[in-house]
């Protein structure tokens, strides 16, 4: 027989970006344990529907943890308790009878709170659009197999290449830095003998955009490694830190781009 | 309905080459005049959006996800199929486009899937070369692995997440261009609906999701890459916002919806839960490349194990009905997807199910991990099992997945000629919208291929070339002043007031669920006319109750998800009377429409040639008024048709 739990939710309710905002209380009842935690909104929602009050707004899309729509703090942490696992993954077997959850919106400077648990991540792709891209027009292209890249040049760009660009680092990080998102493209992109061509654009570019949509800078905590749902290690942030200085220094003493 | 499939003159494998030849050019200087809509960004719009505006107009796309690279693209996990023939092992062009007509039980038309068989190969290029990391050899050199209906291995990955690879490659040269300012991004707006000018699509109304503003957008062509419809049935693979609403009110305004019965059950997904579930999760095909399929051969076995008396693991072979490989030895457990799920619902459907509801067989992975070590498994399908565990608490290393088909994907949709353009001259339709390539069953692996060749190199000739008949005098003539946006816009802005005017006492959720349950119970792995002709009535009545007793909280204009999913539901209410209404006429079985009047001896899909050898084409024609039927004739000039065999 499956097991159900009854919980207490505590969540943000936030009317829209200029509203304060506060938490608000509710009783949930015969939770499954097999349901997810969005399942479990969802049964809010239905709740809170029936009453006549408007559900919990919460980002959400594809639900098998690879949109990166999700992005709740759970409990504290970004995307909840569940190491390398995102809130749409996360199932209700990681909680117990009678337990009271707190569901925050991401907390971030750059990421201003649309509704609820709603937020604008439009920055993330801001800088993307800065340089996270290697410019290949669709039909330039060489044969594929044209330029060998070893395996583990490859695999390295696939771990950068996991991240799923839900925001959880910044809103994990104390000074809301975009560095491990930064980082994972950068490195993606610039180990890959095909990004070489625009290499230190890509990382000035990247870089400048990141501080001027109002990121923190990192001082090394590891806050966002941590939280990341996608296990994207530390070491891409040294990568970007390594890039950037070489980036930096061509640049001094002839411009890059 | 013209219906004119636009095919070009010549052999088979020319057709394409001499067809981009004889089409208009716009010169360079021209293009930046012209404004083209792309809606959708998953791989098809996303990619049609960068390379349109690469090449130099001017492009609005739409999505609504907060940013275009979430698009559901992003969650395909196994891989991507092309001709390239790496591995020496016979595959070609030619090979390619007979496994997909043969995998599509010879429903698609030849000459467009021999052009996505041959700009294949082109995809695996342009994405290496924006950055795609692909699985690779020790040697540097790229990987493949087998997919289904395919005795070749001709499938190129990025470990479980290649649709999440692709996207971003896309969506990275789609941010270039958003960057340089020629493309301009519509972030949570979503279409509503689709404005005519003199027959022609010049523009689309859309809704600000976040300020509820209804906003007209004009162009010169519209491309509509909204994938597909599979959550019709509520429970599907899908993400949660995918709907049909964009290719439902393109129908509406005169577009033809093609084939919409071709819908295909995935075999490996994990098993419903309970009540509460609001979605299925696919594990990827390319677990049958190691996975072994069986469910017990005793109904007793079957029943302790449902009840947890007894440990599959204990289970001798002699006692396992490896169903698959005894069904289909030649292709054995990577028989097509639409075989496997019946296998499975056959299996079910005599007692010998496992899961808590009986639904379900299994996926078993013992044997490959005593051939290969579980480093080996690992490093295939890590990611894969990690998600397994996630969702369903069990170890799959140590006890076998548990597995019953889902809604997946659907091959019907919006009627294309060889431009993709649909029956409104102006709108083209790319990707899983669209009907054309993969007839009544899609491969595995297909969908990726087929949304990258519409995208990077087939919407961008076949664009061109429409706007360049257009001619360069009419190029942005046409501007959202024009008195068809104003009324077009009070259409959609009546109809949110009326959503939201109900005041009934049921949730937008709850119809759906009601909606999903009779399309799966009545429409779904197996069909008959019986239950059709109720499908078709209890849609018909669900409909009168859902405009007369929905409830919608909060306002219009400002963020609504119940509002958001009540516009969708109300278009899967109209669009699933539409499938039921294709499935009964379609009196014949063949790939994913199985008629179980219609089946061989042994439980085979059984086709009529003679008389459904055609695309249904569905035009809309009022209200309460029965769509009318048209019928594209599929001639096979260099395929003989057969009886499809993966024995």
């Amino acid at each position: 027989m499956e097991k159900t739990m009854n919980l207490t939710i505590r969540v943000w309710r936030q009317k829209n970006r200029l509203d304060v905002g506060k938490f608000a209380e509710y009783k949930l009842a015969n939770i499954s344990e097999d349901s997810s935690f969005l399942e479990m909104l969802d049964i809010l929602s239905e709740q809170l529907v029936a009453d006549g009050h408007e559900p919990v707004a919460f980002d959400h899309d594809c639900r098998e943890g690879i949109c990166g729509m999700c992005s709740m703090t759970i409990n504290g942490i970004p995307h909840g308790p569940e190491s390398g696992t995102t809130a749409c993954q996360l199932h209700m077997r990681h909680f117990h009878d009678g337990q009271t959850i707190t569901i925050e919106p991401w907390r971030a400077k750059p990421f201003p709170v649309i509704k609820d648990l709603v937020v604008d991540r439009t920055p993330l792709d801001k800088i993307i659009q800065a340089g996270g891209f290697i410019t290949a027009r669709a039909g330039s292209a060489v044969d594929a197999n044209a330029m060998p890249i070893a395996k583990g040049i490859a695999d390295y760009a696939m771990d950068a290449a996991a991240c799923i660009g839900c925001g959880a680092c910044v809103a994990a990080c104390p000074n809301a830095s975009a560095m491990l998102f930064t980082g994972a493209k950068v490195a993606h992109m610039n180990s890959l003998p095909q990004g070489k061509a625009e290499k230190d654009r890509r990382t000035l570019a990247m870089v400048t955009t990141m501080d001027g949509e109002g990121f923190g800078g990192c001082t090394n905590i590891g806050e966002c490694e941590a939280a990341c749902p996608k296990s994207i290690p530390l070491d891409m942030i040294a990568h970007l830190n390594r890039d950037y200085a070489v980036a930096q220094m061509k640049n001094f003493f002839k411009p890059v781009a | 309905m013209n219906l004119d499939s636009k095919i070009p003159e010549g052999p088979l494998a020319q057709k394409w080459t001499s067809h981009k030849f004889n089409m208009k050019l716009v010169n360079p200087a021209n293009r930046r005049k012209y404004n083209v809509i792309v809606v959708g960004s998953g791989l098809a719009g996303g990619a049609a959006a960068a390379s349109l505006a690469e090449q130099g107009y001017n492009v609005s796309c739409f999505c609504y996800q907060d940013s275009p690279r979430r698009a559901h693209s992003i969650a395909a996990q196994g891989g991507i199929n092309a001709s390239k023939n790496y591995q020496n092992d016979g595959d070609s062009v030619h090979r390619l486009f007979y496994d997909t007509v043969k995998g599509g039980d010879y429903r698609a038309r030849e000459a467009n899937v021999y052009r996505l068989a041959e700009v294949s190969s082109d995809i695996i290029d342009q994405c290496v070369a924006n950055g795609v990391p692909f699985a690779r050899e020790y040697g540097g050199y790229l990987a493949n692995r087998s997919f289904g209906g395919a005795q070749v291995s001709r499938t190129f990955y990025a470990r479980g997440q290649t649709g999440q690879q692709l996207l971003l490659g896309a969506y990275s040269a789609l941010s270039k261009q958003i960057g340089l300012g020629k493309v301009k991004m519509y972030n949570r707006h979503e279409m509503l609906d689709v404005v005519k000018v003199d027959g022609h699509a010049k523009g689309v109304i859309v809704r600000n999701m976040v300020t509820g503003e209804i906003s007209r957008h004009a162009g010169d062509a519209v491309v509509i890459a909204t994938g597909g419809y599979g959550n019709v049935f509520f429970l599907s693979t899908n993400a949660q916002g995918c709907n049909v609403t964009a290719a439902h009110r393109a129908y509406r305004r005169g577009a033809g919806m093609a084939n919409p019965c071709y819908t295909q059950i995935h075999p490996t997904c994990i098993p419903v839960h309970g009540d509460q579930q609001s979605k299925l999760t696919l594990m990827s095909e390319s677990l049958r490349n190691d996975g072994r399929v069986w469910a017990p051969k005793d109904k007793e076995t079957a029943k302790k194990i449902r009840e947890g008396k007894l440990d599959p693991n204990a289970v001798p072979d002699e006692e396992r009905d490896y169903y698959l490989e005894r069904k289909y030895p030649s292709f054995g457990n990577l028989a097509p997807r639409d075989i496997s799920s019946r296998a499975a619902k056959e299996a079910c459907d005599d007692g010998r199910g496992v899961a808590t509801t009986g639904l379900g067989v299994f996926l078993d992975f013992r044997d490959a991990i005593k051939r290969d070590g579980q480093k080996a498994i690992e490093e295939r399908y890590g990611n894969l099992f990690e998600m397994y565990q996630c969702i369903t608490g069990d170890n799959p290393y140590e006890t076998p997945m548990m597995i019953f088909p889902a809604v997946h994907y659907t091959m019907g949709g919006l009627w294309v000629d060889y431009n993709l353009q649909s029956t409104i001259p102006g709108m083209f339709v790319g990707g899983e919208a669209n009907f054309s390539d993969h007839g009544a069953n899609r491969l595995g692996a297909s969908a990726l291929m087929q949304g990258l060749a519409d995208g990077y190199f087939v919407l961008p000739y076949t664009v061109g070339n429409y706007l360049g008949e257009q001619g360069v005098a009419a190029a942005g003539k046409v501007t959202a002043d024009h008195p068809a946006f104003a009324e077009v816009e009070a259409d959609v802005k009546s109809r949110i007031d009326k959503l939201m005017s109900i005041g009934g006492t049921e949730s937008p959720r709850s119809f759906h669920k009601r909606l999903g349950n009779i399309m799966w119970e009545k429409c779904g792995m197996s069909r008959t006319k019986e239950s059709l002709t109720a499908a078709i009535e209890e849609i018909q009545a669900l409909r009168k109750e859902f405009w007369s007793n929905l409830k919608v909280v909060g306002d219009a204009d400002s963020l609504n998800p119940e509002l958001e999913r009540a516009g969708r539901v109300a278009d899967f209410m109209e669009f699933g009377e539409i499938l039921c209404r294709d499935a009964l006429m379609r009196e014949e079985s063949c790939g994913g429409h199985f008629r179980a009047e219609h089946q061989t001896d042994d439980g085979e899909a059984k086709r009529d040639d003679d008389n459904f050898a055609f695309v249904g084409v569905w035009e809309y024609k009022g209200d309460d008024v029965a769509p009318a039927l048209h019928k594209e004739p599929l001639v096979y000039e260099n395929i003989k048709l057969a009886t499809r065999s993966y024995k």
